[in-house]
C-alpha cells in the first residue's frame, strides 16, 4: 500500500468474512428445512433464516465494496483519506445497524419485502451511514491530486447505489406499486449501478495484474459500463412481467434482459485479454484467478442463467419457482462476492506486507468454494426444473411436489459442504495474514 | 478504432436515454396501467389494512405472491379462488403451527378481523390482470 488510511479497508473486509460466515450458517437452516428436517422451526423459522442470509449477504457484500472503495481512492486520487477517524465510526455504525436488524428479524420486527426487510428506522441509519461513506469517498477525490476514469466509475456506482436505496423506502398502498419500486432498488442495484462498482474494482485490479496501459483498460471499461446500462436499465422489465402492468414490459423487457449477458461476456472478454495482452505478470497467483474467475463466473452465473428464465414464455412457469435461486446464487457469488475476494486476495499481501500469493490453502480456497457453489447450482437447477414441470405443467399440488424434490436438497447441503470448506480456507488465510501495519507501506508498491 | 472519448459518450449517452425511455414507460405504467389492473378503485382500508399485516409478518419470507418471495410455501396470488376463505383463516388463526404435509407454518393465531384484513388483500390480488399468470397446468389430464 502507498497510504496509511489504506489500512481501514481491512476492517471492512475482516467484518465481511465474520458476516459471510454468519449467512452460511442460515443458508444451512433453510437448506435443512427443505429436505424436511426443520428442528429449529420455534426459534428460527424459515421467513427469519431467509430474511438474514439475503441481508446478511447485502450487507457483507456492501462492507466489501466499501472496504475497497476506502483502499483504491486514496491510490488513485493520490491523496490520503480526509478522515480516517470517521471511517471507523462509519464502520462499526454499519455493523451495528446490521446486528440491530438481525436481532430484530428473530423478534418479527422487520417489512416484509423481499431483500429490503431492514424496518424503516434503521433505513434512516442505513441512508446516514452511506452519506458518511460516500462523503468521506468524495472529499477525498475532491482534494487529490488525480480523477481517473476508474476512480470516477466506481464512486459513480457507490453514489448511484445510495440513490436508488430511497425508492425502496415509499410506502404503497398497491402491492404492484410496492413490487415496482422495490424493484428499482434490487434490479437496478445488481443489474445496475453493482456492475459499475464490480467494473471499477476489476479495471484497478487488472491495471495492477496485468500491467496493461490505463488507458487501453479505462477505454473498455468505458464499453462495458455502457453494455450495463442499455441493457439492464429497460432489463428490469423482466421483473414486470407478471406483477399488474402492462403486457409492453414483455417484450421490452424480454428484448433487453435477451442483451444482459452481452454486457457480462464483455467482461470475461476484456478480463481475458487484458491478462493475455499483460507482459507484467505479477506474482499474486490468487488475486489473478479470482480476478479472472468473476468474469467468467458472473458471465455464466448473471449472464447465462439469468438469460436461462427470463425469456416471458419461460418465465410465465419459472417465476416464483426454485429456478430463480438457482440463478441467484451463482449470479451473486461469480459477480459480487467474487470481486471481492478478488479484492482481498490482492490487498491484503499489501496491507501486511506478507506475500502469500500462492499457498495451498489459497488454491483450496478458490476450487472448493467454486467447485461447491457450482455443484449448488446445479441442485437448485434440477430442484427448480422439477418444480416447474410437475407443479407448474402437471398441476401437482405444491406441498407433494415439494416432498419429491427434497432429496435434492440433500445435494445441495452437500456441496454447499465443500463450498463452505472453500470459505473456510480462505478466512484461514485471510486471519494467517495478520493485521495490516505501516511496515507495509512501500513508495512503488504495485 | 474507438478512442476513450469515444467510449465515454457511448456510456454516458446510452445511459441516459435508457432511464429517459424507462421513466416515460414506468409513468405510463404507474398513471395508467396499474389503476386499471389491479382494480384500484376496490383499495379499500380493509386491502391495505391486510398488506401491512402482511408485511408485518414478513409472509413473503415463505410464499411468493405475485410470483415474488421465498420458495418454501405455496404461491398465493390466487390462494382466494384455490382455498377460500375458511381454509386460508384457519391457517392465519391457528394456534399451532399450521403443517400441511409436515411442512410447518408460524403460528400467528390473528383474531377473526385480523385474519378477514388479510383475506381481502389475499382477494384484491387474486382479482389482478397479470398478463396471464399463474398459468394454467398445461399438461393436466
Amino acid at each position: 500500500m502507498k497510504y496509511k488510511s489504506q489500512k481501514v479497508a481491512y476492517w471492512f473486509f475482516a467484518l465481511s468474512m465474520l458476516l459471510l460466515s454468519l449467512q452460511i450458517v442460515y443458508g444451512f437452516i433453510m437448506g435443512f428445512a427443505h429436505m424436511g428436517y426443520d428442528n429449529l422451526h420455534s426459534i428460527i423459522p424459515f421467513n427469519t433464516a431467509r430474511a438474514v442470509h439475503t441481508n446478511l449477504l447485502v450487507v457483507w457484500l456492501l462492507s466489501g465494496f466499501m472496504g475497497a472503495a476506502y483502499y483504491i481512492i486514496p491510490e488513485e486520487a493520490e491523496k490520503e483519506l480526509v478522515s480516517v477517524k470517521l471511517a471507523y465510526i462509519q464502520l462499526i455504525t454499519l455493523a451495528l445497524v446490521g446486528v440491530v436488524a438481525i436481532v430484530g428479524y428473530h423478534f418479527n420486527y422487520w417489512e416484509g419485502r423481499k431483500f429490503l426487510e431492514i424496518p424503516r428506522p434503521l433505513d434512516w441509519l442505513v441512508v446516514a451511514n452511506v452519506l458518511t461513506f460516500l462523503g468521506i469517498i468524495i472529499m477525498t477525490l475532491a482534494k487529490g491530486k488525480k480523477r481517473t476514469t476508474t476512480s470516477l466509475v466506481l464512486t459513480m456506482g457507490l453514489v448511484f447505489a445510495a440513490l436508488l436505496y430511497l425508492p425502496g423506502m415509499i410506502w404503497f398502498d398497491n402491492q404492484t406499486m410496492d413490487s415496482f419500486f422495490r424493484w428499482w432498488v434490487v434490479h437496478l442495484w445488481v443489474e445496475g449501478v453493482w456492475e459499475l462498482i464490480m467494473g471499477g474494482i476489476l479495471a484497478f485490479l487488472l491495471i495492477k495484474i496485468t500491467g496493461v496501459d490505463r488507458e487501453v483498460i479505462e477505454k473498455w471499461l468505458y464499453v462495458i459500463v455502457g453494455l450495463t446500462f442499455i441493457s439492464g436499465i429497460l432489463g428490469t422489465g423482466h421483473h414486470y412481467y407478471y406483477i399488474g402492468v402492462g403486457k409492453i414490459w414483455l417484450i421490452v423487457g424480454g428484448i433487453f434482459s435477451a442483451l444482459e449477458p452481452l454486457a457480462f461476456l464483455a467482461m470475461a472478454l476484456f478480463a481475458i485479454a487484458m491478462y493475455r495482452k499483460g507482459e507484467k505478470k505479477h506474482p499474486n497467483k490468487m488475486a489473478l484467478s479470482w480476478t479472472l474467475g468473476t468474469a467468467i463466473v458472473s458471465f455464466v452465473g448473471a449472464g447465462l442463467l439469468g438469460l436461462a428464465h427470463t425469456f416471458p414464455a419461460v418465465n410465465m412457469y419459472t417465476h416464483g419457482t426454485l429456478v430463480t435461486a438457482m440463478h441467484g446464487h451463482l449470479a451473486f457469488w461469480g459477480a459480487y462476492a467474487m470481486i471481492v475476494f478478488a479484492f482481498i486476495s490482492y490487498s491484503m499481501p499489501n496491507l501486511t506486507g506478507r506475500k502469500m500469493y500462492e499457498t495451498t490453502s489459497g488454491l483450496l480456497a478458490f476450487w472448493l468454494s467454486n467447485i461447491g457453489m457450482i455443484g449448488m447450482t446445479a441442485a437448485f437447477g434440477v430442484a427448480g426444473v422439477a418444480q416447474v414441470y410437475l407443479e407448474r405443467k402437471v398441476g401437482l399440488e405444491f406441498g407433494e411436489v415439494q416432498k419429491e424434490i427434497e432429496v435434492h436438497f440433500f445435494i445441495l447441503v452437500s456441496c454447499a459442504t465443500l463450498f463452505t470448506t472453500g470459505i473456510g480456507f480462505f478466512i484461514y488465510e485471510f486471519i494467517k495474514y495478520g493485521r495490516p501495519n505501516d511496515e507495509a507501506l512501500i513508495a512503488n508498491q504495485e | 478504432m474507438l478512442s476513450k472519448s469515444q467510449a465515454k459518450v457511448f456510456f454516458l449517452g446510452g445511459t441516459m436515454l435508457s432511464f429517459a425511455v424507462f421513466l416515460g414507460m414506468s409513468w405510463n405504467s404507474m398513471s395508467k396501467e396499474v389503476p386499471k389492473q389491479t382494480h384500484e378503485e376496490n383499495l379499500t382500508a380493509q386491502v391495505i389494512n391486510g398488506k401491512k399485516i402482511w408485511e408485518a409478518n414478513n409472509c413473503m419470507g415463505c410464499h411468493t405472491i405475485l410470483g415474488e418471495g421465498a420458495y418454501y410455501a405455496p404461491e398465493l396470488t390466487k390462494v382466494y379462488d384455490r382455498r377460500g376463505e375458511g381454509y386460508i383463516k384457519a391457517a392465519l388463526m391457528s394456534k399451532t403451527p399450521w403443517s400441511p404435509r409436515g411442512r410447518k407454518m408460524v403460528a400467528y393465531a390473528m383474531t377473526e378481523q385480523e385474519a378477514n384484513d388479510v383475506v381481502a388483500f389475499l382477494k384484491w390480488v387474486g382479482e389482478m390482470d397479470l398478463n396471464g399468470f399463474p398459468a394454467k397446468p398445461d399438461l393436466k389430464k
